[in-house]
């Protein structure tokens, strides 16, 4: 560890090799992929099982179902029964939770790296053996209606994206929200959760990353002995759909009770590690920040918005999208957010960035992933990441082609996927509150 | 009252039995206090710099004013524009920000060690040499005042104002650490200016350092940049009296939601209160605990009407409150509001089991490593427990502290600050169809 600290501070070139050499990989006979990182700063470690499964692979009439999956994994098995993982993982003064993605669904802990054997042993069990009690099911799916509530339909902006990824999208399975259909959630029943969970949750769609105060030998003989008697699942069919190409703007329009109106602009773009990518990478680096473009021009010059951003979502299985969005200023239309969003696009497909720009992001990049170390948990999320994409070693070639971008590359890539006839763009028309008078 | 939950969390940290709390304590000719930790895992630095100057110190017209100080720092200085600020920074991948608190205000900076003397020179241009230009400031306002508009669309931010009102009337921790679209509009340059030399004095404030750094390189970075920082008289701060209210306040804002936004609570405990580990554990048991607490096992998972149910001591310098929350869907409102005061009362009239006080008492010991396991927990903490003079054994002192608590301790300390028939309760949601009762 300490030599990578002075060979990157001596040839920066050789830093991707010094990260990717931390890394111990194994394969177990089922299957499964096993990643150990050591990193002995504090006696704490975390332990990960990534399952290759997300709302992509979701029946019609059962979307939510890999989320709602996900909580029922906390309620038990025949050995250890509802919430005792998490309870056990708390009274040794840890935490655990879990996410669900398009295309993935993820569980943690993180606690003292001496009690890694509970994580070893009881992710090993619920990988097999869940209960899936059906009353245990319907309680879980009213807490899940409960959060789509929370974040998506009382949340504005939130519900103004679920618009345009589902507008954007007419063939893939992306167009789906991660948290599914009300109507969805209450028709899964346990016969419904019982094939998903075995079709997907077995060693062969799986990998395991640890990251901590460990001994990688050690943890690796404690996996085996846990996890490889579990048997291969039967073959899973892949998502093969492909998005055709848009040929027209689309637009659509939410009106919900909120302050300010609200815009997203959203372009197909290739995802990672496409060629491309690196330098849709750095548009949007350039784009962000308080020394970013939108800052500088609408937020603080132009003032037309509260807020704006260039978000290119580049780490999903499938091409997904890059999304311009801002918050007008009160008393500003949201046309003119709209024009000046668009605008900061045109300015670089007419002349490329700065050559200061580029190098900028290639330096914030750098940091972020010096920084990134500094927790255990966001260390093996970027691993994990990489890893769901193709391979944890994509690592350094994603630091090496952020490395290799030039100015031109930026505005190629704006020329080529920033045009009207490939975007979609969703705004939020706030309506007053039409209840009347706060009560008192 | 914007970041209480975080407030607590931090404090909730100070668990655990490991030897991380081992900085260097040193108190420079001007006043200033230093702790110093030195790791070096990874080559770069994270800064805390916390000065005693909050919304306590200001009067309720200009509301808002602590924070807009700290956030215009970096709009300019007797050296560089606000531009340049952004940009020497973001380009090396570093980060400086500022904002204040209930207590007080913090700036930090995270860079890497390569750049450590290029962040200092910025972070201590940005702290010594404001200049507050106008233009700039006119711009903030503007932003401030849309990002207030913008918070107004959320129903937890609107019930947690209306709630900070009701429970602390004219003290300022009733009022949201950002202000108000009134009292940030009438603030003036020399508002700002006359605030910064007040209470921007180096006898008024902590540093601590965290990172890559020795010793010997910290104390020529002292010289080299904080020398000129000189010992000024700062005016004392007032103390403000609040008191329990002596029947039920209800507070019903209608709006178009699909959720009711519920908070219960009352005054609480300050910081240094004798009885502070104690309330830990008993708000662990209630509703601080996650899944093992009452409210959640009881709300989400018996019931299935909520996503997330929590309860909280916030305890900061001048006193502090309680508070419980959760969203259910506006039908539930009522039965749910009943629950939250069923599982109060029950701490208050029976004892809790064994097996709770047990298992609160694990995690909030054996949780220390894990929240003092980066660089840039640690360096927050540390200038905490200096603030609020828990002092250097804190860890010890914590630790023992939690494990005296006994179940008689936990049945007292509900009784003395839970007050089930004296509670402030705003619900915020479609009261059509919540239909709050005006006795629950």
């Amino acid at each position: 560890m300490r030599k990578c600290i002075y060979i990157f501070l001596f040839a920066v070139m050789l830093l991707p090799a010094c990260l990717s050499a931390e890394v111990m990989e194994d394969r177990l006979d089922n299957g499964m992929k096993v990643l150990i990182i050591e990193d002995h700063k504090a006696p704490v470690a975390t332990f990960q099982v990534w399952y290759k499964v997300g709302s992509r692979d979701e029946p019609a009439g059962k979307r939510g179902i890999s989320h709602l999956l996900e909580h029922m994994m906390f309620k038990g098995t025949p050995k250890y029964g509802s919430k005792v993982f998490s309870q056990m993982i708390k009274n040794n003064g840890g935490v655990d939770n879990a996410f669900t993605t398009r295309d993935h669904t993820a569980y943690f802990q993180i606690l003292s790296s001496d009690r890694l054997d509970i994580s070893i042993e009881l992710e090993a069990d619920r990988m097999r053996n869940l209960l899936l009690d059906p009353k245990e099911l319907e309680a879980e799916a009213r807490v899940v209606m409960e959060e789509r509530r929370l974040r998506t339909e009382d949340d504005p902006q939130n519900l103004l994206f679920e618009e345009v990824i589902a507008a954007a999208f007419k063939a893939h399975p992306y167009k789906y929200p991660v948290i599914g259909w009300m109507s969805d959630l209450s028709s899964i029943d346990r016969d419904d959760m019982a094939d998903y969970y075995n079709k997907y949750y077995s060693p062969d769609n799986a990998f395991i990353i640890v990251v901590g105060d460990v001994d990688a030998g050690e943890v690796l003989k404690e996996i085996r002995a846990a996890f490889g008697p579990i048997p291969k699942g039967a073959a899973r069919p892949e998502v093969a759909t492909e998005e055709p190409e848009q040929s027209g703007e689309k637009r659509v329009y939410l009106e919900k009770e909120a302050s300010l109106p609200y815009i997203l602009i959203a372009y197909h773009v290739p995802n990672f590690p496409d060629e491309d990518s690196y330098a849709l990478d750095v548009l949007s680096s350039i784009l962000s920040g308080k020394s970013g473009r939108l800052y500088r021009n609408i937020i603080n010059g132009d003032k037309v918005a509260v807020n704006a951003f260039g978000e290119y979502l580049s780490d999903y299985l499938d091409p997904m999208l890059f999304i311009l969005g801002g918050t007008a200023l009160p008393g500003k239309d949201i046309e003119e957010v709209e024009t000046a969003l668009i605008e900061e696009i045109e300015k670089i497909k007419r002349i490329p960035p700065l050559e200061r720009e580029v190098q900028k992001a290639r330096n914030q990049v750098e940091a972020a992933f010096i920084m990134g170390q500094d927790s255990l948990y966001s260390q093996a999320r970027v691993i994990g990441s990489f890893e769901m994409l193709g391979g944890w070693r994509l690592k350094d070639r994603y630091v090496d082609g952020i490395r290799n971008v030039k100015p031109e590359d930026v505005q190629r890539v704006a020329r080529k996927y920033f045009v009207k006839n490939n975007r979609t763009v969703g705004i939020l028309m706030p309506r007053s509150n039409s209840k009347g008078k706060n009560m008192r | 009252m914007k970041k209480a939950i975080l407030i607590l969390m931090l404090l909730a940290v100070l668990a655990g039995n490991v030897s991380a709390l081992d900085a260097e304590r040193k108190v420079m000719d001007n006043g200033l206090i230093v702790l110093h930790s030195q790791r070096t895992n990874l080559p770069m630095v994270v800064v805390n710099l916390l000065i005693k100057a909050s919304p306590l110190d200001v009067d309720a017209k200009k509301a808002g004013l602590a924070d807009l100080t700290a956030g215009m720092l970096s709009e300019g200085t007797g050296r560089r524009t606000a531009e340049q600020i952004s940009e020497e920074v973001e380009f090396i991948g570093a980060a400086i920000g500022a904002d204040a608190d209930d207590d007080y205000t913090t700036i930090s900076m995270s860079v890497l060690k390569k750049d450590i003397d290029k962040g200092f020179d910025v972070f201590t241009d940005v702290l010594l040499n404001p200049v507050f230009p106008s233009k700039e400031l006119e711009n903030m306002q503007g932003r401030i005042v849309g990002s207030i508009r913008q918070s107004e669309e959320d129903p937890q931010y609107i019930a947690g104002v209306e709630f900070g009102k009701a429970v602390f009337g004219e003290h300022p921790y009733g009022r949201p650490v950002s202000g108000s679209v009134e009292s940030v509009t009438v603030i003036s340059r020399s508002d700002l200016v006359g605030f910064h030399r007040k209470y921007y004095a180096p006898n008024n404030s902590i540093l601590s350092v965290v990172g890559d750094i020795s010793s010997d390189e910290l104390m020529d970075i002292m010289k080299k940049y904080f020398s000129g920082w000189t010992r000024r008289d700062i005016p004392m701060r007032p103390t403000y009296e609040v008191s329990v209210i002596d029947s039920p306040k209800i507070i019903k804002i209608d709006r178009e939601l699909t959720q009711a936004n519920i908070v219960l609570g009352h005054i609480g405990i300050e910081r240094k209160d004798p009885d502070y580990h104690a309330v830990s554990v008993m708000n662990f048991i209630l509703g601080g605990g996650g899944f093992s607490s009452r409210l959640m096992q009881r709300v989400r998972d018996e019931l299935g009407l909520a996503y997330d149910v929590h309860s909280f001591f916030m305890s900061a310098k001048q006193k502090g409150y309680f508070q419980a929350g959760v969203q259910t869907k506006n039908e539930a409102a009522n039965k749910v509001i009943r629950e939250i005061l069923v599982q109060i009362e029950r701490m208050i009239s029976e004892d809790v089991s064994k097996e709770e006080l047990d298992g609160a008492k694990a995690y909030l010991t054996g949780s220390f490593p894990r929240r003092l396991d980066t660089m840039s927990k640690l360096s927050g903490l540390l200038a905490q427990v200096e603030f609020y003079g828990l002092g250097m054994s804190y860890e010890k002192d914590y630790i023992a502290g939690i494990n005296k608590v006994t179940i008689e301790d936990v049945r007292r300390v509900a009784n003395k600050y839970l007050y089930p028939d004296r509670y402030v309760l705003v619900v915020v949601a479609d009261q059509d169809k919540a239909g709050i009762k005006d006795s629950p």
